[in-house]
């Protein structure tokens, strides 16, 4: 099970901040992605290929190769606008 | 051990700057930016910021910054604060103080935190125009910005 943790835009295009989510074994941060394309509802527009969005892995910056295990912290957000 | 906070409060520049100064006594320059909210964005006017952060990430990401900054040149101190919650335009956002012995050195430090912040650190930004509020898109001078470091 992993922990997915969602900020701004993407946050409020899913309605909500945080879930548990179970992926098939062996993970990559681009099959969990995959999987909730997969899901109904607003994760396909959300999280679309041609939008702009990024992962981190236990609070640091991933990319979609990164192998997930069970437990991590994932988080989706839009490119940050800090500053 | 540099300082690195995160807070909704205002912060204090010339406090911030005194703590430093008290600490070192071999320091002979001392950078500082402060970055304020503009009442213009896009074209739009702007009555109100509010930002959102990821605790926890984001004091990771602003400490790998600030620690990189001091492999790349000679760091003597430095304290980045950055604000979050809701705040109006003419307010500070975010502070960064570089020390070191000469400007060279504290000033470019202080450049490339201020750069790698921007791209790096996860802080989003939503802004409440005439028409609405919006998340502020993150902007490809600052990805070329922070890219220039890569090369030197």
């Amino acid at each position: 099970m992993l922990k997915v943790l969602y900020f701004a835009s993407i946050r409020e295009a899913l309605g909500k901040d945080a879930e548990a989510v179970e992926v098939p074994t062996p993970a990559t941060v681009g099959g969990l992605v995959e999987l909730l394309r997969s899901r109904a509802g607003p994760y396909a527009e959300a999280l679309a290929s041609n939008r702009r969005w990024r992962v981190a892995v236990n609070q640091d910056m991933a990319g979609l190769s990164e192998p997930l295990k069970a437990g991590d912290e994932v988080a989706i957000f839009p490119p940050v606008t800090g500053g | 051990m540099f300082t690195i906070r995160v807070q909704q409060d205002d912060f204090d520049l010339s406090a911030e700057h005194a703590l430093i100064r008290a600490r070192h006594r071999d320091v002979g320059a001392i950078t500082s930016f402060v970055g304020v909210v503009r009442d213009i964005n896009e074209g739009s006017g702007v009555s109100e910021m509010s930002l959102e952060h990821y605790p926890g990430m984001t004091e990771a990401a602003l400490t790998k910054i600030v620690d990189d900054a001091a492999k790349r040149w000679k760091v003597i101190d430095a304290t980045v604060i950055h604000r979050v919650g809701t705040l109006q335009p003419s307010d500070p956002i975010v502070l960064v103080l570089v020390a070191s012995r000469h400007r060279g050195h504290a000033f470019e430090a202080c450049e490339y935190i201020m750069d790698f912040l921007k791209t790096r650190a996860p802080f989003w930004k939503k802004e409440t125009t005439p028409d609405g509020s919006r998340w502020v898109d993150a902007r490809t001078a600052d990805d070329d910005a922070q890219q220039r470091w890569e090369t030197k």
